[in-house]
């Protein structure tokens, strides 16, 4: 089929679970017309003129937030910043009253982050607007998902039989799911690394493989994506210290001499520096890190391009 | 289905439209050509051949895509949808005399997102719009500069262009 043939029906992006492959690879293809538009004098296009953006963050966020609202604002939507802490939620305002109050007021895209699971699914049942998942509890990050497959796939040209590792904290990790989904439904082998205690429960169930020796496996990685361990929100600690951590799973100068040479770091943010990456590899030239996040914003672009056109389809 | 331009009566088209451009502005301005995706495009790149011959020159040659700059990009499609492509411009627009290419001039809703759209890297001396077929149906006040059919056709009908590039053979009809 051409790619400009394919039809996109979906007005909300809740996860990349229960998406094609095509419709991933869509998204993908659709972002690449967008990244230009990052280089041009005039750095905005008149599409989504008139519609409004609410952010509406219930979880601290820099990267994901300004990336959303510098990817509305270059589609010159409007954009509402909301955040928990200086809003009516520390008053006692549900979830549903708070978006329905920001609906009546016009909006047309939320952006809802939120620590509980299912919180995007639940709004997108219950408001009339487009309903796109920034990150719910430990379920999925659906857009980093989409730009870490992106970045690979603009690299290496496609993602059919890279060996992926996904290292550390993959029982607290969106992001970790959601590049499960992404690059194992284009054609990519996920193996997920780390010590037993940071695995999910439940991890036959995912496609993917496991280690729990990264000095095992680095060796025939194509692509490492270095997780953050979210000690926020770890009841007990995982493992006996930091130290032993990074001594195990840390990716440093010396074990990335057993690395393929042309092997991509990659890192969602915020790096914990000298924990799980040392600082000469997170800005190495294996290092892909900040090129994730200038493709985060053409990404996102297409991400709200695509649910206003799936909403046209709707209507 | 009747054939408007054979693929010899498309040359020609293109020739004439090339040495008009060249007589018109060619030897005084600094010009550069940029074509519409997708059937622009093509031409644009035939257009830019021929007249780098005529001009003994290299003249930059770009493609825009308007999809973001239509002005029914939120409007339900039916069956189909706009689909974003990139925009390829590798040269500086400032202060050129910029040959707009379309396949096409109709109601003249492209060549205004075109328009809108070429703003955005810049501002040019000028914008000329060229066109294969210039037809009747005007929606905007909006004429071509260079046209190399002008023809009159009720509403109904509708001109497609084929091109060996993108459609196996070159041709005009009108369906």
């Amino acid at each position: 089929m051409k790619k400009n043939q394919f039809i996109w029906k979906h007005k909300h992006l809740i996860g990349l679970r229960d998406l094609s492959s095509q419709e991933i690879e869509h998204i993908l293809d659709t972002a690449e017309g967008f990244e230009e538009i990052s280089t041009r004098s005039v750095k905005k296009a008149p599409t989504l003129r008139g519609k409004v953006v609410v952010n509406l963050f219930f979880e601290d966020s820099t990267r994901t937030r300004n990336s959303f609202s510098l990817a509305a604002n270059r589609l010159s939507a409007d954009v509402i910043e909301f955040t928990q802490k200086s809003s009516s939620v520390s008053k006692g305002e549900t979830l549903l009253d708070t978006a329905r109050n920001l609906e009546a007021m016009g909006i047309d895209i939320v952006v809802i982050r939120h620590s509980a699971g299912g919180a995007p699914k639940f709004l997108s049942r219950n408001i009339n607007a487009c309903v796109i998942n920034a990150g719910d509890g430990y379920c999925e990050h659906p857009t980093q998902g989409l730009l870490d497959a992106y970045t690979i796939r603009k690299i290496k040209g496609s993602l059919e039989g890279l060996k992926v590792g996904i290292v550390g904290d993959i029982a607290h990790s969106r992001v970790a799911r959601s590049n499960i989904y992404a690059l194992t439904k284009l054609g990519a082998e996920v193996i997920l690394v780390g010590p037993p205690t940071l695995m999910p429960a439940k991890v036959e169930k995912l496609p993917v493989k496991v280690s729990y020796s990264l000095d095992d496996c680095l060796g025939e990685l194509d692509v490492i994506n270095m997780l953050r361990i979210q000690f926020e929100r770890m009841g007990s600690n995982p493992f006996p210290s930091i130290k032993e951590y990074s001594h195990y799973f840390g990716l440093t100068v010396e074990r990335m001499k057993k690395a393929k040479p042309d092997i991509l770091v990659m890192h969602p943010g915020p790096i914990n520096r000298g924990l799980e990456i040392e600082s000469e590899v997170a800005d190495g030239p294996n290092s892909v890190i900040l090129q994730q996040v200038a493709n985060g914003l053409a990404v996102r672009m297409a991400v709200m391009f695509l649910v206003n056109q799936g909403a046209a389809i709707k209507k | 289905m009747e054939v408007l331009l054979n693929s010899d009566k498309i040359a020609g088209c293109i020739t004439a439209l090339a040495d008009d451009i060249a007589s018109r502005t060619g030897k005084v301005d600094t010009i550069a050509i940029i074509g519409i995706r997708s059937r622009g495009e093509i031409l644009a790149m035939r257009l830019c051949d021929k007249l780098n011959k005529i001009l003994k020159t290299e003249i930059p040659c770009g493609t825009l895509d308007i999809t973001l700059y239509r002005d029914d990009i939120n409007e339900p499609q039916g069956d189909s949808q706009p689909f974003v492509r990139s925009t390829e411009i590798g040269f500086d627009i400032g202060e050129k005399v910029i040959i707009l290419v379309d396949d096409v001039l109709h109601t003249g809703r492209s060549t205004r997102a075109a328009m809108d759209a070429l703003i955005a890297f810049g501002r040019p001396k000028a914008i000329r719009l060229a066109v294969l077929v210039e037809r009747t149906g005007r929606e905007l006040p909006i004429t071509a500069d260079f046209a190399g059919l002008k023809i009159d056709l009720p509403v109904d009908k509708s001109v497609q262009v084929n091109f060996v590039e993108s459609d196996e053979q070159d041709r005009v009809i009108v369906i």
